[in-house]
């Protein structure tokens, strides 16, 4: 029972997701400092931002909802942190696996996307509903390419659902990453990826420049902060994700262990890469553009993987 | 108390609240977030939303209309919200104090936190206000 707590709020969970969470935002914005050539904010930026958004006051908007309002920012973190000590742990020993794992985290995965839209409807602003629906719109666009792409690596270890049978094939018969159907799916997965996160070019649900934040628009305070913090944990645990899947995860042993981490560190320069060289785009364009190209190299990726190439 | 204070002076995030100004001041201000000056190494960030803000930066000879709107904003924002009054206009109205279109400073309509006199105060001006702000803030 202890042990349980212990890997939900202290190591793979809560606490460690959230302080690396914390150092990669911190590295995405130093780099995007850097590529504009500027200094950037000191290491400890995001902490500050985050205990400074602890203490200032909570307001909730008249016409808004109370318990919705406040509740849905928690609903997010919790889905993340789940989702990082399933990842954690099978990466740890893969024997602490269960049957659909891999299901479960696809499912989690979503929700903080959920959230953010239960949180823009709640709160009741004209332009907080605007971004919650455009973000469902992303949902329903992102979704169908990803799980295609994610169910590529799946084919390929002859259909298992448990991520540390995933892992153990991988381990076994080579990384996904390294076939034509792997590479072909591993691109969709990056892209679906960056729509996930919410960053640009994919940031149209929180367009800063047109309807100001989004659904965070009416959020202040502590709840301002959970939020911040998902996405902060996002950005550490969908990559890893990734990993997982496509690049055989982080072996915890002598060496392995940095070679696993440079993995994780290649998906983030990517997406920091990518964000820093693109301008958004539309709604009606992002639609297209997942259920057009990315949804046919999905399933190219899928049915490469039924003919083994 | 102490933390907060200091992660407060160490993350400002600023609003910017452009008030019937002639624009000369609110481009200092871009000019003062640009690379050259790079705002962000003392955490300093514009956000869009008056709930995210932890300044208001005020602009402008403030419009009888424009007084009703700063007035509703300040009371939207989640405290502590500090104001700044950048520019003359902002600051006393300047050439514009006799104007019958005009509503007045802004310390009439909110309490201000500092001043950034000129016209327009340059972008060194500005983070000199804001530095000072923090200074105020960490001692009290």
């Amino acid at each position: 029972m202890i042990k349980i707590l212990f890997d939900f709020i202290v190591f793979p969970g809560f606490l460690f997701t959230a302080f690396v969470g914390l150092l990669v935002s911190w590295i995405d914005r130093k780099v995007t400092a850097r590529v504009q050539w500027r200094v950037g904010p000191p290491i400890l930026q995001p902490l500050y931002d985050f205990v400074k958004l602890l203490g200032k006051e909570t307001i909730v908007p008249q016409g808004g909802s109370k318990l919705t309002f406040l509740l849905s920012p928690l609903l997010g973190l919790t889905a993340v942190t789940i989702v990082s000590t399933i990842l954690w742990l099978v990466m740890i020993s893969p024997g602490k696996t269960f049957l659909g794992d891999l299901i479960v985290v696809i499912y989690l995965l979503t929700i903080p996307s959920i959230s953010i839209i239960l949180g823009g409807f709640a709160s009741g602003n004209p332009l907080a509903s605007l971004g919650a629906s455009r973000e469902m719109k992303m949902i329903l666009a992102y979704e169908l390419p990803f799980i295609l792409a994610i169910f590529t690596p799946v084919i390929q270890a002859h259909g298992v659902i448990r991520l540390g049978d995933l892992l153990q094939y991988q381990w076994a018969k080579g990384i996904s990453l390294g076939s034509w159907s792997g590479f072909i799916a591993f691109i969709v997965a990056i892209i679906c990826m960056q729509a996930k996160l919410a960053l640009v070019p994919f940031d149209i649900p929180e367009a800063e420049t047109e309807i100001i934040a989004g659904p965070y628009i009416e959020y202040s305070g502590a709840p301002l902060a959970v939020y911040k913090l998902t996405r902060w944990m996002m950005l550490f645990v969908v990559p890893v994700f990734l990993v997982l899947t496509f690049m055989g995860g982080i072996i915890f042993e002598g060496w392995h262990i940095l070679w696993g981490i440079s993995k994780y560190v290649l998906l983030l320069v990517l997406i920091i890469l990518m964000h820093n060289t693109n301008p958004r785009v539309r709604i009606d364009q992002a639609i297209k553009f997942f259920w057009g190209p990315m949804t046919i190299l999905a399933v190219m990726a899928v049915i490469f993987a039924f003919l083994g190439i | 108390m102490e933390l907060k204070t200091k992660s407060l002076a160490r993350s400002i995030w600023v609003f910017h609240f452009a008030a019937a100004s002639c624009n000369n001041c609110d481009i200092e201000i871009l000019d003062a977030l640009t690379p050259k000056f790079d705002l962000e190494r003392f955490g300093i960030l514009l956000v869009g939303s008056i709930r995210h803000a932890d300044v208001m930066l005020v602009t402008g000879a403030m419009s009888h209309k424009g007084a009703v709107r700063l007035k509703r904003l300040y009371e939207q924002a989640s405290k502590p919200c500090l104001v700044i009054a950048v520019g003359c206009c902002a600051c006393s109205m300047c050439i514009f104090q006799d104007s019958y279109n005009k509503a007045g400073p802004v310390d009439r309509f909110v309490p201000v936190n500092a001043y950034i006199p000129g016209c327009p105060p340059k972008p060194e001006a500005i983070i000199m206000g804001v530095v000072r702000l923090i200074k105020a803030l960490k001692k009290a």
